[in-house]
């Protein structure tokens, strides 16, 4: 056993010390770190990873067919005009797909946006992969400006037999703010 | 002091019978629904089946105490110094020690199952005939049917309860706080699944009568379901503290047969296709106002005043930005104001609606600016 | 206090710069006692606005400060400073040593809390009012939506918990390194038994709640996205963070209540404590099990059913060790010799409704069922039951119970005994009526309410005010006690009383065993 003081009971004190210090420090690089990892295993609010899949699938099931509904929401004081050019589509697993969200921005502003993914039911997070996404990136949109944002994806072979439809939303936040900030910062 | 341990007892055992009654008065108060003291076994077959879990779990607690209670007041009718006993000297016995940790671990393990099953059953979300994107908003709901042709009907929700209500200078409704303007309306025997979100803080969307609480998360969706077995309007509210107005926040839930809901749906699709219509006539001063009012109550007055005065929100009565310049005003209505509790209404309302609280706001209040805002002007106000 | 040179300092300087346990300890009790007449008084606030349907007294927005500074003056104010004025008090004399192991730190971690709670307090006269997002503050309503007070509630927050972290180390320090030559650990009383458990538990999660608090200022004020989705973080995550604190938290509140009962019930019953090593072992494994169950406080957030059924199952294993020491203590009271003296009513009464509050948290462990129980007034129930019949009753069992001991006087036992029925009766009117509308469907933190609920509502009210008056009573008694009442000699106040405290003279002097007592073979909790 390691002696920091001769007084024991100092010793004791600064062995305590150590574990509070070690406490706080394990929130920010265990707590927050594992939680990324649990949702990212488990789809935790249906979150979908954040970057693009490169695997490849091997064939395409054609013998089901998976219903894809896309949802969008505004987040508060999002102006944007922010909707799935589809609102749903039927996929075959192992196949890529595309379609495109439509955004408009009525300010005379520029703006920066950010779309966050989330899919229902959870569980169908993990077999739901992104190649190509609009919310990997943040997207600017001149004031007046419309623009179509891409997505392409593949449902896994691998999806569960007893899920047959899956929602895919997104919910677009004005990170215009954060943006300017974080050049202010610099 | 045996006068003083009856007293205890007899007071002691008071919540427990109390507990009792809550079965007895329960079957006495339905119907009226006041004063009720029991969970409501609902209208879908997941709640009654939460509601006998319930009340096993209930059961068994009930006599778990009712032997512990009896012991424990055996003991202190009993063992007590003024009956001139001599304490006894025990002090362990691995035996019993052992036996209450086994047993209430079996009991435990008794309850488990039903309640997994129950839970296996909440998580059975597939095979919805319907889904319905529910959004918490402070503080309000919004309601959009999801279907694949891309025209998803959507509409808000508001507390329907008049300000006279709830400041006391009229008589409370029998409904009082648990009324919406528009409440969802859902058709009977079909599994409908609901994808739940928020828009700005968490809210909880809870209806005990269709068994469902789900958090709603901004920037999230989670996903629930029911089945309504019974035609009916089901009240709940909102269950998680979403800020000032999270007590004013009801869920009405109307659960209607098939035909009525489709004959609802298509009168939804029409009144779009009217309000469409509307979007191009002109208004007159007084129509404008007379809506505007009406939108006014049930969007702007929880936060500006009944009278314009202000409160969480700004005073609109003489404020720069209702008796100043009218693209000014309407482009604080229609997107908000960044950093504060002011909403982008632009997607809440619609034009018309939009036309006409603001050319109230400008003419209301003591505010006299005589300028009119037609559906139009908000519609090319909105293109920019 | 005949000997002048270790006497107390003089005036005002004695309490600022004392180093004495029985003074720090003391402060601590009055400092805790106000904070709960504060915390009270905000209670009546949401008592009064709750009496009838209809908003009469106060706005939506003051009702929100009122709930969460509410539960946070409770939590962190009343309950929490109390336990550790006791274990100042009392540790040292029980465990037989002079004073506690670090005195300079103790010093300080009890004058760092005054300014976080008067901090606190000031908040609601600031710009925006007070916080109003709950005592769980969860994200984002305490982040992104949150009035300007929030920086100094976070403020506030990590300086309660360093005095929580310091008093706690002092404790461990304390108790693994001052006991009396021959006091083992396993000799020791429930109470010290408890309470280094407890000390334990908070050295391990107040840093996690210092941890949440930082986030949120990071994320209101540096730009960082811990909780926010925009950002790439998510709100749940901060409820996961609160509740691996908040649920070890609990039993931090509940624990040294267990050890106080499990020293008060023996004396009264004039029998030894039964099953003392299962009790140890019991108070272990509930604090174990504090840190696998928090999730149980978010059923609905949308977990995955394997999370959802882990923790349910973990959540109902509690009830294993929490019902070991109820039958424990039921088990001690069988065929002693028992009489029924103030301390001995609240612990009878934190019995039967502690056990009721256990009752109704296994219930709520059922995540299905919690399904509708959640954020209702039945939960409100539950943890006032749990809360207020199991700590605060068990805090006022023992300041009844050792007072004596502390200022050579005996208090008045028919205003005692007057306390604890009033008591009683009030909280059981308040409370118990929650399981109702709770199940009837009202959610909790509502300022307003549908018709249905109105009646219980007003009874709950009624209650509220009875219980909050005989705490005025409790005072009257405690300072008629401390300045005029029966003065008692006897070492022993209580003839069924075990254990070093009772060696020492009556009044206990300022000084207490200078030279370590030695004890005899007899355990000393037997």
């Amino acid at each position: 056993m390691i002696r920091v003081s001769d007084n024991p009971a100092i010793d004791t004190a600064a062995k305590l010390v150590v574990v509070a210090i070690g406490m706080f420090a394990f929130v920010f690089v265990v707590m927050v770190p594992l939680y990324d990892v649990l949702c990212d295993a488990l789809g935790i609010n249906g979150k979908t990873s954040d970057t693009a899949y490169t695997s490849v699938q091997a064939g395409v099931d054609e013998s089901r067919e998976i219903t894809i509904q896309f949802v969008a929401t505004n987040n508060d004081g999002m102006p944007w005009e922010f909707r799935p050019d589809v609102t749903a589509m039927k996929v075959n697993p192992g196949a890529s797909n595309d379609t495109i969200f439509l955004a408009r921005n009525p300010l005379p502003q520029d703006m920066v946006a950010q779309a966050i993914p989330s899919v229902s039911p959870s569980r169908a997070a993990e077999y739901f992969h992104k190649t190509e996404c609009f919310c990997f990136n943040q997207q600017p949109l001149e004031g007046g400006g419309v623009a179509e944002m891409p997505l392409q994806f593949i449902v896994d072979q691998e999806l569960p037999r007893d899920i047959k439809t899956i929602t895919l939303s997104y919910t677009i936040f004005d990170v215009t703010d954060m943006v300017n900030g974080a050049v202010a910062a610099r | 002091m045996c006068f003083e341990a009856k007293r205890l007892a007899k007071l002691a055992l008071g919540p427990v019978l109390m507990l009792l009654s809550m079965v007895s008065a329960g079957v006495m108060a339905a119907g009226e629904k006041v004063n009720e003291v029991n969970m409501a076994p609902g209208v879908t077959a997941v709640g009654q089946n939460i509601f006998d879990l319930h009340m096993t779990i209930f059961w068994i607690c009930v006599i778990i105490g009712l032997l512990v209670f009896g012991v424990m007041f055996y003991s202190i009718i009993y063992h007590r110094k003024s009956r001139g006993v001599t304490p006894a000297t025990f002090h362990e016995s691995t035996k019993v020690e052992i036996a209450w940790t086994v047993v209430p671990f079996l009991i435990l393990i008794g309850m488990a199952v039903p309640a997994t099953s129950t839970l296996l059953e909440i998580y059975d979300v597939e095979d919805a005939e319907m889904d319905i994107l529910i959004t918490g908003y402070q503080w309000k709901w919004k309601y959009e049917y999801l279907s694949d042709d891309g025209e998803n009907v959507s509409f808000f929700s508001n507390l329907r309860t008049p300000q006279s209500e709830i400041y006391n200078s009229e008589d409370k409704g029998q409904h009082y706080l648990l009324e919406v303007d528009e409440p969802l309306v859902i058709p009977v025997d079909t599994k409908v699944r609901f994808l739940v979100t928020a828009n700005d803080v968490i809210h909880a969307w809870w209806v005990p009568e269709l068994a469902v609480k789900r958090d709603a998360i901004p920037g999230f969706i989670n996903e629930t379901w029911t089945l309504a077995e019974e035609e009916g309007i089901y009240r709940g509210q909102c269950a998680e503290l979403c800020g000032k107005d999270h007590g004013f926040m009801p869920v009405v839930v109307n659960v209607v047969s098939q035909g009525e809901y489709d004959e609802w749906l298509s009168g939804k699709k029409a009144e779009a296709a009217e309000i469409k219509e509307l979007m191009a006539q002109t208004f007159t001063m007084d129509e404008l106002m007379e809506r505007g009012k009406a939108v006014y109550d049930r969007n702007c007055l929880a936060c500006h005043g009944a009278n314009g005065e202000g409160g969480v929100g700004t005073a609109i009565a003489a404020s720069a930005i209702a008796t100043g310049d009218l693209a000014g005003h309407l482009d604080v209505g229609i997107n908000g104001v960044a950093g504060t509790a002011m909403q982008a209404f632009g997607g809440q309302i619609n034009d018309v609606e939009m036309a006409a609280v603001i050319t109230y706001q400008r003419n209301a209040f003591g505010n006299n600016m005589g300028d009119m805002v037609q559906p139009i002007d908000v519609f090319n106000h909105k293109k920019g | 206090m005949g000997d002048h040179h270790h006497g107390p300092a003089k005036g005002l300087s004695r309490w600022l710069f004392t180093t004495n346990h029985k003074d720090i300890g003391t402060m601590y009790l009055w400092f805790s006692f106000a904070m709960f007449i504060m915390g009270g008084a905000f209670a009546m606030v949401i008592r009064a606005e709750l009496f009838q349907p209809g908003m009469q007294l106060v706005d939506p927005a003051f009702f929100n400060q009122m709930t969460t500074l509410h539960g946070l003056v409770m939590v962190f104010g009343a309950i929490m400073p109390s336990f550790v004025g006791l274990a100042n008090w009392m540790i040292p004399m029980m465990i037989g040593a002079p004073d506690m192991a670090l005195p300079r730190m103790n010093n300080w971690s009890f004058w760092i809390l005054p300014p976080a709670f008067l901090l606190l307090a000031s908040s609601l006269f600031m710009e925006g009012g007070a916080p109003a997002f709950g005592w769980t503050f969860y994200a984002p309503l305490s982040t992104t939506y949150a009035p300007p007070s929030v920086t100094y509630f976070i403020f506030s927050v990590h300086v309660l918990g360093l005095s929580s972290i310091m008093g706690s180390i002092n404790i461990i320090a304390t108790v693994m390194n001052m006991r009396a030559p021959g006091m083992t650990y396993m000799k020791m009383p429930l109470f010290v038994w408890t309470w280094l458990i407890t000390a334990f538990l908070l050295v391990a999660v107040m840093p996690v709640l210092a941890g949440a608090v930082t986030m949120m200022l990071m994320d209101i004020h540096f730009g960082t996205s811990f909780f926010s989705a925009a950002g790439g973080g998510d709100p749940v995550l901060f409820q996961h963070i609160f509740w691996f604190f908040g649920h070890p938290e609990v039993y931090i509140i509940i624990l040294p209540a267990f050890g106080v009962v499990s020293q008060i019930i023996p004396a009264f019953s004039r029998k030894p404590l039964f099953g003392y090593d299962s009790m140890v072992y019991a108070t272990a494994s509930i604090a174990f099990l504090s840190f696998i169950v928090w999730a149980h406080h978010m059923y609905t957030v949308g977990m995955p059913i394997a999370g959802e059924l882990f923790f349910m199952y973990a959540t109902m294993l509690i009830a294993v060790p929490t019902g070991v020491k109820v039958f424990n203590w039921i088990t001690t009271m069988w065929r002693g010799a028992m009489t029924f003296e103030t301390p001995m009513l609240f612990c009878i009464g934190f019995l039967v409704l502690f056990t009721i509050g256990g009752f109704t948290g296994l219930m709520l462990s059922i995540a299905p069922a919690d399904f509708q129980y959640h954020d209702s007034y039945f939960v409100v129930a539950h943890f006032h039951y749990v809360m207020v019949a199991g700590a605060v009753f068990s805090m006022t069992a023992a300041v009844y119970y050792w007072l004596p001991k502390w200022c050579g006087r005996m208090y008045n036992e028919t205003m005692g005994k007057t306390h604890f029925w009033i008591s009683f009766i009030g909280f059981n009117v308040t409370f118990f009526p929650q399981h109702f509308v709770g199940l009837a469907g009202m959610p909790r933190r509502i300022p307003d309410y549908a018709l249905q609920f109105a009646d219980f509502n007003m009874m709950s009210s009624i209650g509220a005010f009875i219980y909050g008056a005989s705490q005025i009573l409790f005072l009257y008694n405690v300072i008629a006690t401390i300045v005029a009442g029966k003065p008692v000699s006897d070492e022993k106040v209580w003839d069924g009383a075990e254990g070093l405290e009772w060696t020492v003279a009556t009044p206990a002097p300022y000084h207490t065993f200078e030279t370590p007592p030695t004890l005899d073979a007899k355990p000393a909790h037997a």
